[in-house]
């Protein structure tokens, strides 16, 4: 589980996050949306030690990554796995190359264990016969995928996911998100997933934190994100018609809204 | 403004430097990354490094003839010229600024592609120390094939004055080599090597340290490049006033 407690963040005098807490539970897809610029990449950065908030507390089950040392956190990375928006694979090495990465890097396992590991997590996300592929080579899907595979490549007890739908066709989108939240609860890692898209919100939202102008506006899962009555949060989720027509329908078929 | 600028960003690539000089978390992936950043840093610029030493080690015999054309001068003057002008200054300085143009930008937009695309975030997140893993390959490499590529400039560019020699009429081709022979002194040769190897570190390095702290996009990586090979190029010639102050006097 993560905690957050109170986190302030500044840029040049501009406040993004103002005292924002948040709980992110382990064995769930938690999400945090907002419109762009709403502060939640800032606020990812900040959980995963990227950006350093002014002030509050950052638990990684009790532990306070905010008053480690420098080692203490790179000892902690070890347990974190991290999508990036744009995949953030690495140009020069193949698919293999890639997920073997960490395993080379961080574990005293031998070249056939490694091998045996990274064709494992390969497999994991459905990209067996793209081992030596350069990630140039492969469509932005897989990209995706390979991200996932090189992330849960040392079995890491936090996966960290900035807008993992970003720039994919809504079947790929769905693919990626099933992908993750199956990972999820499999491995039981507590993931946090930043994103916009509101099929990951209705579809994998089991606990959402909705961030509004750098202020956490609510927190709720993906059934009761139907009936909230926060106009901020309606007027993101609900902003097309689309949307609404099926929020029409749930609240038609019973539900109240709160 | 500059002042301050220049000031706090040396403070900034000193603290960059402090983080690159640490210890590598694996020896046998740094070992590798080294020989690969020798590939494509070192062997790569030979090329480059022979076609320009032969046409300036030609120019520069064809010009010293022109210029020391007297009775008085003995002919083999312009072999012993092309030496000298070859060792103190062409195979080190010009040599560095033509490869701070070549290699500089390389490093630069490399690293600075990464740092754009969240590469480096990434190995952040890892728990690798990015500048450490990224940046002393390179420089380790840099530097130490730099002399390599200094003796292939200097071989390279008598050929040159050979070739003017044997294909024109403007000198002998035996006072040519007699003058690359007169009046030899060792020094030259390790003063042109202490000065290449300093301005290896300092291409790698400053080219390093603009494309690490790139913000922003694409553009972004091009101005790094750009600032990285300027910058490079003006401390490559302060460094080689300095040094030919402290070395030669």
């Amino acid at each position: 589980m993560i905690e957050v407690k109170n986190i302030t963040k500044s840029f040049d005098g501009s406040t993004v996050l103002h005292d924002v807490s948040a709980t992110f539970e382990t064995g769930k897809t938690n999400l945090i949306i907002g419109q762009s610029g709403s502060g939640k990449t800032v606020m990812l950065k900040s959980l995963v030690g990227l950006m350093r908030p002014e002030q509050g507390e950052i638990l990684f089950d009790g532990r306070d990554i905010m008053s480690m040392g420098a080692a203490e956190v790179k000892e902690l990375r070890k347990e974190i796995g991290m999508l990036f928006q744009g995949s953030a694979l690495f140009d020069s090495e193949t698919v293999l190359g890639n997920v073997m990465f960490p395993l080379i890097m961080f574990t005293q396992m031998s070249r056939e264990e490694m091998l045996e590991r990274a064709h494992f997590c390969i497999g994991r996300v459905n990209l067996k016969g793209a081992e030596n592929k350069f990630p140039s080579e492969i469509s932005g899907g897989m990209q995706k995928r390979v991200a996932i595979a090189r992330a849960i490549a040392l079995n890491p007890r936090y996966l960290f996911c900035d807008e993992p739908n970003s720039g994919l066709d809504p079947r790929t989108s769905i693919l990626i998100d099933e992908l993750l939240h199956d990972i999820t609860h499999e491995y039981n890692i507590t993931t946090v997933i930043n994103t916009h898209d509101m099929n990951s919100v209705l579809g994998i939202g089991e606990n959402i934190i909705f961030i509004n102008k750098g202020y956490r506006e609510w927190v709720g899962d993906m059934s009761q994100i139907y009936t909230t009555s926060n106009q901020a949060l309606n007027e993101f989720v609900f902003a097309t018609e689309l949307f609404q027509q099926v929020r029409r329908y749930v609240v038609a078929n019973g539900r109240r809204i709160q | 403004m500059i002042i301050t600028n220049s000031i706090a960003n040396f403070g900034r690539y000193c603290m960059f430097m402090r983080r690159v000089f640490a210890l590598p978390d694996r020896w046998r992936v740094f070992g590798k990354r080294v020989l690969d950043e020798v590939v494509k840093l070192g062997v790569d610029s030979i090329p480059l490094v022979l076609i320009i030493s032969v046409f300036i080690g030609a120019v520069i015999a064809i010009q010293m003839q022109l210029n020391i054309s007297s009775p008085l001068i003995p002919a083999y003057s312009v072999g012993l010229a092309t030496r000298d002008i070859v060792l103190l200054e062409f195979s080190n300085s010009i040599l560095c600024l033509i490869l701070a143009g070549k290699v500089g930008s390389n490093i630069a937009s490399e690293i600075g592609t990464m740092r754009v695309t969240e590469q480096i975030d990434a190995l952040e997140i890892m728990g690798v120390n990015s500048a450490n893993y990224l940046v002393m390959p390179k420089i380790i490499a840099f530097v130490c094939f730099m002399p390599v590529l200094g003796v292939l400039c200097i071989a390279t560019s008598f050929i040159g004055g050979w070739l003017v020699a044997q294909f024109t009429d403007i000198i002998t081709v035996s006072r040519y080599v007699y003058g690359l022979q007169a009046l030899f002194q060792e020094w030259y040769v390790w003063y042109g090597l202490i000065k290449s190897l300093v301005f290896a570190f300092i291409i790698a390095s400053v080219a390093s340290f603009f494309g690490y702290y790139v913000k922003g996009g694409a553009l972004d990586v091009g101005r790094a490049s750009t600032n990285g090979v300027v910058s490079s190029s003006i401390l490559i010639l302060l460094f080689d006033v300095i040094l030919t102050k402290l070395l030669l006097q």
